[in-house]
């Protein structure tokens, strides 16, 4: 009690990266992650560039392509990072996502034409609610039997994994369901599918409100409380790097026009003259893509500011204080893995819609992506620790290597076996990290 | 200290309380009482029962009979819920804290302070932690570290100041000062006579004699989940615990 300040006397005078992380208050996991990614692009497409001629994987379609490709994944891997937090695993998400498109196939093309006739504009609704109720209810059954009936969940899944692949196949008898709703179709991106370049400026734009509102906000909280505030410079620089990185993504999705055959066709439907360079019709943000965004907004807010999200770590890190300070953990872990089935299920709209029709092989081996995602994410399989958007970085990270890979002309057999290297790797690294931060 | 007569109505009055696991009888027909302003000491070897008894009372575990009064009213405590809103508050012997917390999330867990949008106000909280802990403990200042950065006095000082923060009326603490250096066991020491005056009962279980000779009113020991007796501790040696604690005698009875 009569030592005091022995906090500043061990801050002796930091180098000038430690001061500049300590004002900016970064997360050097999330620098990490990001130097990462950005050494897997330059990589691919340097490495393109010299043995092919040609870099493919810093064009504005591939990046274009590659963020849609990522949607369904990372959707999933939002919630898994959830289920991982609390010490747990699903293994069925790859199947739940083809049950679910199987739902939402039948209820669109079996169903509902008879009811309400073909092509009507409620259709693409029903089914989203449709399926996502279906993803829901199949979670809270797998959590149920986790929390109440205490069977781990390992086997649980394990077994969710073959019974909603089989039902999935019972219900199709096999068949590809097709073809879907055209409005429903737009949710898996593509020309159509896409917000075009106003609508990604608009995007663009309430992102941008967004980020220096809560710097603003952040600021004001800080003082309201006497809380040491970051220095302005520090303040500026993240507002500036945030926003340009939001009109960097906005130029980029802008900057890849759409095919010409689906622009000569769209200029004929429409009566508009093609010009003599051809009609530059960008592609905006795809929708999947925006749905990631929701999903990302959302589930942060609900990890970061509520007391759900806030239980979430609580159980991860110790169980049993959890339950002594009145939370509970069963009734959570229901409520955690029918939110994992809710975003299982929004994943199989968007890829579903994304392949045009619905099959029961839809999501195989899915669940081994989103846990890699996860856990290259910085998800610790020992709980108590991960991030949403660490999860999705981590998402970006596969696709990217596996997109990396098929431009540059890997087989299929090579691919498996890098990525699969990758994930071993990764979680190597992060050890490696905790340790040394420890 | 006085040996007073406790008159009025009982903090706590735990009656005739039994809990077995597996044919088991951890707790057996044990009934204690506690009373305002009064530190009772929990003695026992360890598998006496205490800690069993204790997590009835803050809702941990569910007993098979008995009788809680708080109050003199009947209570029923099904769930650590219920005992916190008796005011009823643990500082448990393993901290019961989440490691990868921070202070104020742990010391809030389970009654988050939220913002009007129900929100969870993490400055808000941070900054009631900052007040209870310059009153607990003045050096505290990892506030936003995750509590498994923290020594084990700090990581006991989140403990106790959790039940201390929310106007505790009954206080239970399982071997608080089990893992501390002494200077820290004498802050706790010092906690314990102020929380005291204030009017808060406090079950303290302990395995240091010494401790119970000097900061309990009253002692009930407990052997084999059965309660050996409730003795004035002014009235009694060290011996005579002792005697208690491993022959299970009442003094001035058989002996």
């Amino acid at each position: 009690m009569t030592d005091t300040n022995e906090h500043s006397a061990t801050r002796n005078r930091p180098g000038l990266v430690q001061r500049f992380m300590r004002d900016t208050e970064l997360d050097t996991r999330l620098l990490g992650m990001l130097g990462a990614l950005a050494l897997i692009w330059v990589g691919f497409h340097v490495y393109g560039a010299l043995s092919n001629g040609f870099g493919a994987f810093l064009t504005p379609r591939n990046l274009w392509n590659l963020s849609v490709q990522t949607a369904s994944i990372g959707i999933m891997a939002c919630g898994m990072v959830l289920v991982i937090i609390t010490r747990h695993i699903d293994l069925s998400v790859g199947s739940v996502l083809g049950f679910c498109a199987v739902i939402m196939g039948i209820t669109q093309v079996w169903f509902l034409p008879k009811l309400v006739g073909l092509e009507h504009w409620s259709i693409w609704i029903i089914a989203c609610i449709v399926g996502m109720i279906a993803g829901t209810l199949v979670g809270a059954i797998h959590g149920w039997l986790i929390a109440y009936l205490s069977i781990p969940a390992f086997i649980v899944t394990l077994g969710g994994l073959l019974v909603w692949r089989g039902a999935a196949f019972l219900i199709t008898r096999g068949e590809t369901i097709s073809p879907l709703d055209s409005t429903f179709k737009l949710l898996g991106g593509g020309p159509n599918g896409a917000v075009g370049a106003t609508g990604s400026w608009i995007v663009g734009i309430i992102a941008s409100i967004a980020v220096v509102a809560l710097i603003i906000m952040g600021r004001a909280r800080r003082r309201r409380f006497d809380f040491r505030l970051r220095p302005i410079w520090a303040e500026w620089f993240i507002g500036i790097i945030s926003v340009g990185a939001v009109v960097g993504a906005v130029l980029l999705v802008n900057a890849y026009p759409w095919p010409t055959g689906i622009v000569r066709r769209y200029a004929a439907a429409n009566d508009i003259e093609i010009p003599e360079g051809g009609l530059f019709i960008s592609h905006g943000f795809a929708i999947p893509v925006l749905i990631l965004l929701a999903v990302i907004v959302v589930m942060t807010v609900v990890m970061n500011r509520t007391r759900f999200g806030r239980y979430v770590y609580a159980i991860g890190g110790n169980p049993e204080a959890a339950a002594l300070a009145g939370i509970n953990t069963r009734w959570m872990t229901v409520k955690i893995f029918a939110l994992m089935g809710f975003l299982t299920g929004l994943s199989a709209v968007v890829a579903s819609a994304r392949l045009g029709s619905a099959t029961n092989a839809l999501g195989t081996l899915d669940e081994l992506y989103v846990i890699a995602a996860a856990v290259i994410g910085g998800t610790s399989l020992s709980g108590g620790v991960g991030t949403i958007y660490g999860a999705v970085l981590g998402a970006f990270v596969m696709q990217s290597l596996q997109t990396g890979m098929v431009l540059i002309g890997f087989d299929a057999a090579v691919q498996q076996v890098v990525v699969g290297g990758v994930l071993v790797l990764a979680v190597y690294l992060d050890n490696l990290y905790r340790r040394s931060s420890k | 200290m006085s040996s007073k007569t406790n008159t009025g109505t009982p903090l706590i009055d735990m009656r005739d309380i039994c809990i077995s696991f597996g044919g088991v009888h951890a707790v057996d027909h044990v009934s204690v009482d506690l009373y305002p302003g009064e530190v009772v000491g929990l003695l026992g070897h360890n598998g006496a029962g205490k800690s069993t008894l204790i997590k009835i009372l803050s809702g941990a575990y569910k007993m098979d009979s008995g009788e809680i009064y708080v109050n003199g009213e009947r209570a029923e405590i099904r769930s650590p819920r219920d005992a916190r809103r008796y005011n009823i508050e643990t500082i448990y012997q393993t901290l019961a804290l989440a490691d990868n917390l921070d202070a104020a999330s742990n010391l809030f867990l389970g009654r988050e302070l939220t913002s009007p949008l129900g929100l969870v106000d993490d400055d808000a909280m941070e900054s009631e932690a900052r007040k209870i802990m310059a009153r607990l403990n003045p050096n505290f200042q990892k506030f936003k570290d995750p509590v498994s950065a923290l020594s084990g006095g700090q990581r006991q000082s989140v403990a106790i100041a959790r039940a201390v923060y929310f106007n505790a009326q009954i206080l239970i603490m399982d071997e608080p000062t089990a893992a501390l250096g002494p200077h820290e066991t004498q802050m706790v020491s010092e906690l314990i006579t102020q929380l005291k005056a204030e009017g808060i009962g406090i079950f303290l279980i302990s395995h240091d004699i010494h401790d119970v000779m000097e900061l309990c009113d009253r002692a009930s020991v407990m052997k084999n989940g059965k309660l050996v007796g409730t003795v004035n501790v002014a009235d009694v040696t060290d011996d005579d615990l002792l005697s208690m604690i491993i022959l299970g005698k009442q003094p001035g009875k058989a002996a």
